[in-house]
This record gives C-alpha cells, structure tokens and sequence, in this order.
C-alpha cells in the first residue's frame, strides 16, 4: 500500500489528434463539478485558516505563534521532525537496500509488513507502541510521556515513506556500471559512494521530505503515548486542538499556518533541488 | 558479512518499531480469552462507535471515487489552463495536518459567516454533525482514487478510445466499454487505499465531531475515549478489529497492484 506524492509535474499531453479537439459541455461541466468540489473540501477551507491566521494582522499572528505554550510545541515538532527525517533517510535507504539487493526467507513478507503504517489507524499505532514502550512495557523501557515516546510514534508512521520511495528506483538501477567499476578495481564503498548513490539521492531527498512534511503535521499517534504535557510532550498539532477546544480558533489559525507554510516550503524545496540534481544528471 | 549485517539491522528495526508492538497487542487483547473480546465489542457505545465509522467511509469513499476518476479523465486526457495547478491541489491534502483539516472545516462550515451562519439558520449544522464528518474523511482521503487511477489512465493511452469513437460510440459508451475495464483494478486499489484511509482517520474527526458518545463517536474515538477512562479490554478490543481491517486492506492492495501489473 503506497501512498504516491506526485511531486512531479504531470507528463505533458502528447499531442494526439483529437485531444483539444472536443471543448464540448460535457468537459466543462466536468471542470467545473471537480473545481467546485476541491474547492469546497479543500482550497476553501485552508484559505479561511490562513486568512483568519492573518486577520488581526501580522502582529497577532507572530503573537500567537509566540506564546509560550504554542512556540515550545512548534520547536519540539520541528526539532522531533528533524531527528525523524534524518533516522529515516538512513534506515530507510537502508531498509530499500536489504528488500532489492539481499535474498533471505521471509523478505516478502518484510516487504508488505512495510506499508503497515500507512494502513494501520494512528490512534491504533499510538495504542501498539505504549503496550510495548509503556509504564508496564515488557522490555522494562517506559517512553510514556516523555520527548522519546513521541519521536518513536513519528518514527513508526513515517517507516514506509524513504523505503517506498527508494526501492523503485534501486530496482531499476542498472548493474553494468557497478559491474565495471568493480572489475576497474574499486572498493564497495566507492561504487556505493560514487556510482549507486548519486543515483538514489533524489528518492532519498523526495522521501525524506515526505516524511518530514508527515512528521510536523501527525496528531494521532502521540496522543496517547506523548500524554500531551506542554512544554514537554505537547506536539504542534496537539497545542492546534488544544487551542480548538478553548475557543482560540485564531490562535489555531496562526499555528494552523505556520505548519502549513514550513511543510509547503519543504515539498517545494526537495522539488526543486530533485529537478537541479536530475538536470545535473 | 556486510551484506548480513544490513540485513540484521532492517529487521531488528522493524522488528522493534512495528512487529513486536502489534504481536504484543494482539496477545494483550486475547490474554483472558475470546468472551471478554466478544464482549466488549457487543457493547451498544461500541456497535454504534463501527457504525458511524462505516457510514463515514462508505460515504466519502464514494465521493471521492466519483471524484477520482472524473479528475483522473480530466486531468490526463484533457487540456486545460490551470492544469497543472489542478494536479497540484489535489496533492494538498497530503501536506496538510488532520487537526489543520478540523480547524479549516470549522471555520468554513461552523458557525461562522458567511457560510456556516447561513446554514445553521437553514437548520443544516455540519460541524459536530455527520456531515462534517463525511467532510473531513473526504479532505484526508481525496488524492488517494486520483494517484491511483492517473498513472494507469495515461499508460492506456487513447487508442481504444479514439476507435471507439471513430466507430460512433458516444462518450459515456466509451468510458463504460474502453476506459472503464482498463482501470478497473486501479480503481479497486485506490478505493481500497481510501476505504483503509477514511476507517483510520483520527485527528481530523476529532475535531469536527465533538467526541459525542453514541452519536458521532467513530470507532477510533472510541478507542481514545475508552483507554482514557482505563477501560483497556475495551480499547484494546476495538483497535484489534481496526488493525485487521488495516492488514486485510493492506493483503488487498498487494493483491491488486499484482492484478493491474499482469492486465
């Protein structure tokens, strides 16, 4: 189970006869019907979190994002998210690398139980890790409510994303060249280094992004094991919902925006330094 | 070596991370036998808890298939200024925090003006109301059925299609005979990918739902409200029968990307 984040254009339109042939009603209708439709889900709605973000003006905004409770949230997520993308960039390639180069029993089976993550509910995800990282953990290791315990539950949602987006392209990788370096006489480490990675350094950056970008935004798995103390425990999305459920819907918006805008700015950025590595290439 | 060593640190990492803690579940949920798990699920909080869950998901599910695959045809065989923008938009909710979805709901949709204002004067509340629900499952879960579909819309191409044409078939004969059978798996798998999605969603329900018991308590809720108030057979209970909704989805998927690779 995959979840695609097209971070890449669409393939352009090949010009096939026929194609801008037909500006007949039924393609309009239909524009129009799914414009309507994402609008009034999605575009609409996060405009009014961004415009009530910004209604008291600027001022309010950073205000808000200031206030003790909010800006100790917002630094421990992003601070947590950091951590989490770099574990992620390394285990993950790492764990693509065992699925596409190494044979064993049971790899299949690793291979699916991969995706579980994405499929498994978080409020579920939370629950699984504090009965083996909780107070009456079997291992003796309690990471309830502590800083630890939330970077294990973003560790655990965000598994998949690095794996997922490296495998395909080591799958597609072309062995000659490792073959030919090796009988050139270079180590491992150099057909590692010079010739396998510089191919796999966009999906690992695309993946890692994703991962970060998931990380900031995840809510319900640390909402058990994290017991939400602010300025300790309490994540960003957390001090969001707090804020909620005491009528500071403004308050809400300005974080709400601020998270919105970093994990923006982060999609954009990998999107662009793929396109500058993949022209280098 | 080398090779093993990687090899051992993946699954010890997996292990760890994923396995050991689902094992530890599962036996926890089973230790005092099947009745107590029987019992807790038979409860009337929890049958309703699964009952709004599949309402839920039944009903964004079904909007956004309709929705995917009408973007999916939009977006690959047509040409249109702004599409690319439209392609990106439809990424947004991937980016966006379930809780982040909630707030922005709430404050389209709640009892602000202008639009939320007049539809609770039209006696239509849809926060703290199953709409609301429907809404915020359908946000979390809407690229899914388009990102599964585009992809296999464009390797077709419009061959068929264009015979079709050629051969006099109106448009809806040639979606329902060409277009339609060619992606039929690809549909399946978003659908299955968004049914797993929208039976999971957490935050963004949370918020808009207003955690009332026996009402608009879905099944996750259910599993927050109830650990919280130390009934863990309960909790442990409900989240056994999510998981295996989430692996049964999961065994699905891999089914049918293995169905769409062979077509």
């Amino acid at each position: 189970m995959t979840v695609q984040l097209d971070l890449v254009d669409p393939a352009p339109l090949t010009g096939e006869p026929g194609r801008r042939r037909d500006l007949h009603l039924g393609r309009r209708g239909g524009l129009s019907l799914v414009t309507t439709y994402l609008s009034l889900v999605v575009l609409l709605p996060l405009a009014a979190v961004v415009w009530r973000s910004q209604s008291h003006g600027w001022g309010q905004f950073w205000h808000a994002v200031h206030s003790p409770e909010a800006w100790a949230a917002i630094k421990l997520t992003l601070g947590a998210s950091v951590i989490v993308a770099l574990v992620n960039l390394v285990m993950g390639t790492l764990i693509a690398w065992v699925l596409v180069r190494d044979t064993f029993p049971g790899k299949a089976a690793l291979d699916t139980v991969i995706d579980l993550p994405f499929a498994l509910p978080t409020i579920v995800a939370g629950l699984v890790l504090l009965s083996l990282y909780g107070s009456d953990s079997a291992l003796g290791v309690n990471l309830a409510y502590a800083r630890s315990g939330v970077l294990l539950a973003l560790l655990f949602v965000t598994l998949p994303f690095v794996v997922r987006t490296v495998q395909p392209v080591l799958l597609e990788l072309d062995r000659d060249m490792e073959d030919a370096a090796a009988s050139l006489g270079a180590s491992r480490l150099t057909i590692f280094r010079r010739i396998i990675l510089p191919n796999l350094v966009p999906a690992m950056l695309g993946g890692t992004a994703l991962a970060f970008a998931r990380s900031i935004s995840e809510y319900g798995s640390t909402v058990l094991i994290s017991g939400n103390l602010p300025f300790k425990t309490e994540v960003a999305s957390v001090s969001i919902y707090n804020q909620i459920q005491s009528d500071n819907v403004s308050g809400a918006a300005a974080v709400s925006t601020l998270l919105l805008a970093v994990s923006l700015l982060v999609l954009l950025l990998v999107n662009l330094a793929q396109r500058w590595v993949g022209h280098r290439g | 070596m080398a090779k093993h060593s990687l090899r051992w640190v993946a699954l010890v990492y997996v292990l760890l991370l994923l396995l050991l803690p689902l094992g530890l579940v599962t036996w926890r949920t089973f230790e005092h036998g099947l009745s107590p798990v029987f019992d807790a699920l038979t409860t009337q909080e929890a049958g309703h808890a699964f009952q709004v869950t599949a309402i839920v998901a039944l009903l964004s599910v079904l909007c956004n298939t309709v929705f995917g695959v009408g973007a999916s045809i939009l977006l690959v065989r047509h040409d249109f200024p702004g599409r690319r923008l439209l392609n990106a938009a439809i990424d947004l909710p991937i980016a966006v925090s379930p809780v982040v979805v909630g707030l922005a709901l709430i404050l389209v949709y709640g009892r602000f003006e202008p639009i939320g204002g007049w539809l609770h004067r039209q006696g239509f509340d849809v926060i703290y109301a199953l709409p609301g629900m429907v809404l915020a499952t359908v946000f979390v879960s809407l690229p899914l059925v388009v990102r599964a579909v585009a992809p296999v819309l464009e390797e077709i191409g419009t061959d068929q299609e264009q015979a079709a044409r050629t051969l006099g078939a109106s448009s809806w004969q040639t979606f329902r005979r060409i277009t339609f059978p060619a992606i039929r798996a690809a549909v399946g798998y978003g659908v299955v990918l968004s049914l797993a999605r929208s039976i999971g969603e957490f935050g963004a329900v949370a918020v808009v739902s207003g955690h009332i018991v026996g009402s608009t308590q879905t099944a996750t809720l259910f599993v927050e409200e109830r650990f919280e108030n130390f009934d863990q057979p309960a909790a442990y209970a409900a989240s056994f029968t999510l998981a295996m909704t989430a692996v049964i989805a999961l065994l699905l998927t891999r089914y049918l990307r293995l169905r769409g690779d062979r077509t």
